[in-house]
């Protein structure tokens, strides 16, 4: 039982960073980032080339992930969200311009760096074991542990940094950001980037772990898009908590159903949709948001 | 005026997909273009469904479900239930229709991206229910259905047995326009009705229209019915022409392409789902010849596409101020 729930603890961080990542998009800009899954298996390809190609150590790495993907994201909101939100008659024609990056992205990682399977060593050997009640290797831990404490950062970041503060005025009400004279243009363009970081960063941190491959995006992005209809699309608190909720049920669902993995998912998504009927804004969410 | 064009383009529509498409394919001997062709039609009929969705002001990224449940039940009733074909398509169509009520009368009080990644989950459901359910026979799938068999009305044989033709593609190839060319022409009936008005009404405020006294529970679910209908029997013709069916036929892939095709042609015009799924499905065959550049070409042409043309292809007829 135990190992059930530090597991879940460990995928919950790990889900939580993506999650906030997606959710801030949103929130800012009101756009559903398809291309997030893809934005976060090109940061784990960026932090293996680093590593493993240029002999340089993971943290670099690390960063590496993070400048390029901000870089990214900065460039992406800046050419081409910006313009489609000015010209379409409907938001929603956001969908198809991220649903045409999250292709482009897609292309782009198969042309750079293969389809194959790419993984680093671990970063610590050993493994931590407590009367076999709890059994976890140590890079797990401190991976789940920098997960944590990036949360923790980031929240600190949004709730006392003149960005952060500019960011969430932007998140409640635009047109009264404005008025307070909070530059809409500049701070949607750091949230994007900021957002496509934490995907990036996830990526590297989990390609030690997992490893990354091409096919990993769409269904990162699914899961990702779960987590924050769980805790509210759009609301901080809501992707963390929509993170370790999803990483807690799927380390429940698959002890108790470990035969078919395919049923853990059939009953989480059909929980999910039971749950979005009878509160369909979600944990933290505001109605409509 | 207007009415005598419109009937001289419906006229001319008609008389190509028909006419001159089966004779242009015979003269050049491309007997595969068939397949594509028939692809783009069965394709645009459940994309004209996901579009009545938009046209309620709901996102549907769940189309690619009801194709695979509209495939299973056709598959499951000719292949064990011995039924016709022909009888097994209105029978998937209405199944679906009725587990889009089912399923429709909680999520569609979603809204936004809410209800379009819920939808997008019930893709994901439908799959893995496919996997696991007992009847369904899992990732095996059902193979080798029969093609269809002739459809007789009181001894009269209205479409002979598929199996004795000598060119059943280009049967199927007609049966998808015929289809295709009814769905869009009910379509804009809907759309130029006053179930049209009141479907648009619940676009712009759900709230004001409710206020007013529209009946929008009946209205979204009504909607959403109709456009799982198209789902159910574009999946189920699928079925027929590849004569197998697995959990992977439609999936969430699919499901977002049936979206795209809405979007690309224009979400403002009814058959903005039919030329945006010619153009995307043709675009990436076309593209084929590229080679390994082929996705990288294909999406920065969506991305190109969606920063010159944000509401759609159809959009440059507004600027020249003809009406669609």
């Amino acid at each position: 039982m135990e190992q059930v729930v530090v597991n879940g603890l460990y995928l919950g961080a790990q889900y939580a960073l993506i999650a906030l990542g997606l959710t801030l998009i949103f929130s800012l800009m009101n756009v559903l980032n398809f291309a997030h899954g893809q934005m976060y298996v090109l940061g784990g390809f960026v932090t293996y080339t680093v590593v493993s190609q240029f002999g340089l150590p993971f943290i670099v790495g690390l960063l590496a992930s993070g400048i390029v993907l901000a870089a990214i994201g900065a460039l992406v909101e800046k050419y081409l969200f910006r313009p489609v939100i000015r010209n379409s008659k409907r938001e929603e024609s956001t969908m198809l311009l991220a649903a045409g990056i999250a292709f482009f992205l897609d292309a782009v990682i198969l042309l750079l760096f293969g389809e194959k399977q790419r993984g680093l060593p671990k970063i610590v050997d050993g493994v931590f074991n407590w009367d076999f009640i709890v059994v976890m290797p140590y890079d797990r831990i401190l991976i789940g542990l920098l997960a944590i404490a990036m949360v923790a950062v980031f929240i600190l970041f949004m709730q006392h940094s003149k960005t952060g503060r500019a960011m969430r005025a932007l998140a409640q009400d635009k047109v009264a950001a404005r008025l307070m004279g909070v530059d809409v243009d500049r701070y949607s363009m750091i949230g994007f980037a900021l957002g496509a970081m934490l995907a990036g960063i996830v990526g590297g941190l989990l390609v030690t772990i997992t490893g990354i491959n091409l096919g990993m995006g769409g269904p990162t992005s699914i899961n990702a898009f779960m987590m924050i209809m769980i805790g509210g699309a759009g609301v901080i608190s809501g992707a963390i908590l929509g993170g370790f909720i999803l990483g807690m049920m799927e380390s429940v669902g698959l002890t108790l159903l470990a035969s078919s993995g395919e049923i853990t998912y059939l009953v989480i998504f059909a929980s999910l949709m039971v749950f979005l009927a009878l509160r369909p804004q979600g944990l933290m969410g505001k109605p409509w948001g | 005026m207007v009415n005598t064009q419109r009937w001289a383009a419906v006229g001319l529509f008609l008389f190509t997909v028909l006419v001159l498409v089966p004779l242009a394919i015979s003269a050049s001997g491309r007997v595969d273009l068939y397949y594509t062709l028939t692809s783009v039609a069965l394709l645009s009929i459940a994309s004209g469904g996901v579009w009545l969705t938009f046209y309620i002001g709901r996102i549907n990224i769940g189309q690619g479900a009801f194709a695979l449940v509209g495939g299973y039940v056709s598959a499951l009733l000719v292949t064990q239930g011995g039924i016709s074909f022909w009888w097994t398509l209105p029978l998937a169509g209405i199944f679906c229709a009725l587990l889009a009520v089912l399923i429709g009368l909680p999520i569609l009080r979603l809204r936004g991206v809410y209800f379009a990644m819920v939808t997008l989950v019930l893709t994901e459901v439908s799959r893995l229910s496919a996997l696991a359910l007992p009847f369904t026979n899992g990732a095996k799938g059902i193979t080798s259905i029969p093609l269809p068999s002739e459809l007789q009305v009181f001894g009269v044989t209205l479409i002979p047995a598929f199996t004795r033709m000598d060119n059943p593609k280009l049967a199927f190839y007609l049966m998808a326009v015929v289809m295709m060319v009814l769905t869009f022409a009910v379509l804009w009936r809907i759309v130029n009705s006053r179930l049209g008005h009141l479907c648009r009404s619940l676009q712009q405020n759900e709230e004001l229209a409710s206020s007013i006294g529209v009946n929008i529970a009946y209205l979204r679910v009504l909607a959403y019915a109709i456009s799982s209908f198209l789902g159910g029997i574009a999946g189920a013709s699928f079925v027929a022409i590849s004569q197998s069916l697995y959990p992977s036929s439609f999936q969430t892939t699919d499901s977002v392409n049936f979206m795209l095709n809405c979007f690309l042609g224009g979400l403002g015009f009814v058959f903005g789902p039919m030329l945006g799924t010619l153009l995307l499905y043709f675009g990436w065959d076309l593209l084929f010849a590229t080679g390994r550049f082929q996705l990288l070409i294909y999406s920065s042409l969506m991305i190109a596409l969606m920063l010159w043309l944000p509401n759609g292809v159809l959009s440059l007829m507004d600027r020249k101020g003809g009406k669609p």
